[in-house]
């Protein structure tokens, strides 16, 4: 019987927007994933440790306020120095901010380590679709 | 019927007889332990200072001991702030002295150290229930390999229990698998490993210590920080009020907490892992007389002498610590000793209630600020129990609580208008020993010994 793949959930940052991290835990989770949903303004270091716990498969973070490129910077990096440096990570959200384009957002959190990005408003289904096929479930 | 409780401590041996019905206490008596010999002899010496009346009818035997060192424990997680936390909570809840805590996979260095250490046994865990599995056999084969022969409790990612429970079997002498310190993320889990510590403590420590005869005799039940803790749970439930217990020693200063320690304030948000309800610390370096020294590195010589009505003399306070470092039994000559004495005490007291309580951390966020609590909030806390020799013989025990708890840091969250009591005979163990099998003479006890500050 295949092991049940747990994902890590969570807001990062000074970030208090529940609503979507609600959503998105009861959506993930019926879709079959084990969440540890970790709430609002979570740090960079409790996302690592509790992916390092429970063995997940990836770390989905939600960034609305605004402040999401100061709070992902380094993530990669510390996940690295954590022994899961090849955990897949995503962000979503609002992560564009000012006159950017959600391509030069993406781009900008791809260098930064993260493997898939999402624009405001994007359904869930869309993020379960991706990651089924990222970890070939 | 009567009852016999016994707290065979590392300097003295501490009896309690008490009615159980009516129930009230007879008296109390001590001697010095006598670790290096026969443990009976102190408590025989002890006993004598009991007429031969008053022996009679003795229907309950019960004892608690932190003789031998106590009961020592190496606690092993994965991540630091989550497993390897939740065991060492979940070891000092069970009353022990945890000597190490480790996390990651163990280096052959720090096998090296852990054999140093000499523990009585392992605390083992590391994952969630169906997390991470890997460290947690790679230490359980560690384990086994290096020979240390120590028994383990297992209480671990349930996942890999069966594994390496094999692993273990026949390299360690017992290993006893229970439920996980943290099953979940940030869901602490003690209970269970806590029990598990107790009978290995009941079934296989006492009999590597040599305590097998005590345990026959006198019913050694569990180490003396547990009856301790046990005593306090009673004053919590019985009482209906939110604990602090500050228990200061030669060697080590104990805080025992009975409250969910929940954030008081507006605009708190509580992270990390929980803490257990009945939260207990030790500090290794705070204590009056063999950790007297690490007392003075630790608070430092400036803020001692803020509590002395005179100012020292070079080197004044270095001389008194060192002299009283060196045996359990001296005390002060003279009255600027005493007031040295009575500095250290506050400074324990106060250095040991910081630690054990949680802080808060100011956090800038778009919409204002907010505050992070990390730990325990106690500010409320109704009561604060004061227990040890120290307090029980100075003149002032209640100002020297009341000036501990003066600290002007907002963001410490000790308690800050608590009620004093003091165990003022010493039955805080006794009344723990009990409070299982005659919970009632046990609330006796505590309605006697506990006495309350006049303001
Ligand atoms: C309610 C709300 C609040 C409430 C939040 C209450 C709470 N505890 O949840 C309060 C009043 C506290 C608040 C405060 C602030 N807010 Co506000 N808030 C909103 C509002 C109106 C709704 C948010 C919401 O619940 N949406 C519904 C949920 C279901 O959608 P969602 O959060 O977007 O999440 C979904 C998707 O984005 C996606 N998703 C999210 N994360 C991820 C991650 C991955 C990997 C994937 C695949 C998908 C995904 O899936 C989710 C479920 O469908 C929005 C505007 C809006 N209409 O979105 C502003 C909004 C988010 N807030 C905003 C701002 C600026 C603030 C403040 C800074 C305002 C201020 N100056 O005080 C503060 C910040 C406080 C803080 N420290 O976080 C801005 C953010 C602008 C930006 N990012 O550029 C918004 C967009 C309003 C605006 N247009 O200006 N806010």
């Amino acid at each position: 019987m295949p092991r049940t793949t747990t994902i890590v959930l969570g807001v990062i940052g000074a970030d208090v927007h529940a609503v979507g991290n609600k959503i998105l835990e009861m959506t993930f989770s019926d879709a079959g994933f084990k969440v540890v949903n970790l709430g609002v303004m979570v740090s960079q270091e409790e996302f690592i440790n509790a992916a390092v716990e429970t063995d997940a498969a990836a770390i989905l973070v939600s960034s609305l306020y605004g402040h999401g490129e100061m709070d992902c910077r380094g993530l990669r990096e510390k996940c690295r120095e954590s022994g899961i440096g090849k955990i897949l990570l995503y962000a979503g959200g609002n992560l564009v901010v000012g006159k950017r384009t959600f391509s030069q957002v993406e781009a900008m959190y791809r260098e930064m380590g993260f493997d898939r990005v999402y624009p405001p408003g994007v359904m869930p289904d869309v993020a379960i679709a991706d990651l089924r096929k990222d970890l070939g479930l | 019927m009567k009852a016999l409780l016994i707290d065979f401590g590392s300097t003295y041996t501490k009896a309690a007889l008490a009615n159980l019905d009516p129930p009230g206490l007879i008296g109390t008596a001590q001697a010095l332990t006598t670790a290096s010999t026969d443990l009976l002899e102190g408590l025989q010496t002890a006993l004598a200072e009991f007429g031969r009346a008053e022996l009679d009818g003795i229907a309950v035997k019960r004892a608690c001991s932190s003789a031998a060192g106590g009961l020592r424990i190496v606690a092993i997680g994965l991540v630091p702030a989550l497993t390897a936390k939740a065991a060492r909570e979940a070891a000092l809840g069970a009353g022990a002295r945890v000597l190490a805590t480790y996390a990651y996979t163990l280096t052959s260095r720090e096998i090296g150290e852990i054999r140093g250490l000499r523990p009585d046994m392992l605390l083992l865990a590391g994952g969630a229930d169906g997390g991470e599995q890997r460290t947690i056999l790679d230490n359980a084969a560690l384990i086994a390999e290096s020979g240390l022969g120590v028994p383990v409790v297992y209480a671990g990612n349930k996942v890999a229990a069966d594994q390496a429970s094999l692993l273990l079997r026949g390299r360690v002498p017992r290993v006893i698998v229970a439920a996980n310190v943290m099953p979940e993320v940030n869901v602490l889990q003690t209970e269970p490993a806590r029990q598990a510590i107790r009978e290995l403590y009941l079934q296989e420590i006492t009999k590597a210590k040599g305590l097998e005869r005590i345990q026959r005799e006198v019913g050694l039940a569990m180490p003396t920080p547990l009856a301790v803790m046990r005593g306090g749970e009673l004053l919590q439930r019985s009482w209906q009020q939110s604990v602090v217990m500050v228990d200061i020693g030669g060697a080590t200063t104990d805080i025992h907490s009975f409250d969910d320690g929940k954030p008081t304030a507006a605009g708190v948000i509580l992270k990390g892992l929980p803490e257990p309800f009945v939260k207990r610390t030790v500090e290794g370096d705070l204590g009056m007389r063999l950790s007297a020294a690490a007392l003075l590195q630790a608070v430092g010589a400036e803020r001692l002498q803020s509590q002395l009505p005179f100012l020292p003399e070079d080197g004044e306070l270095q001389d008194y610590v060192n002299r009283i470092s060196a045996s359990k039994d001296v005390l002060p000559r003279n009255g600027r000793e005493s007031l040295i004495e009575r500095a250290l005490a506050i400074a324990c007291i106060r250095e040991a209630l910081v630690r054990h309580a949680g802080h808060l951390e100011e956090a800038f966020t778009p919409s204002g600020r907010l505050w992070i609590q990390q730990g325990k909030d106690l500010t409320r806390a109704d009561l604060l129990v004061g227990i040890g020799g120290v307090l029980a013989h100075a003149g002032d025990p209640y100002d020297m609580l009341r000036q501990a708890l003066q600290i002007e840091d907002s963001l410490t969250l000790t308690p800050k208008q608590p009620r004093l009591y003091l165990d003022r005979h010493y039955l805080l163990a006794a009344v723990g020993l009990l409070s299982d099998i005659y919970p009632q003479a046990a609330e006796a006890l505590l309605g006697e010994t506990l006495a309350p500050s006049e303001v």
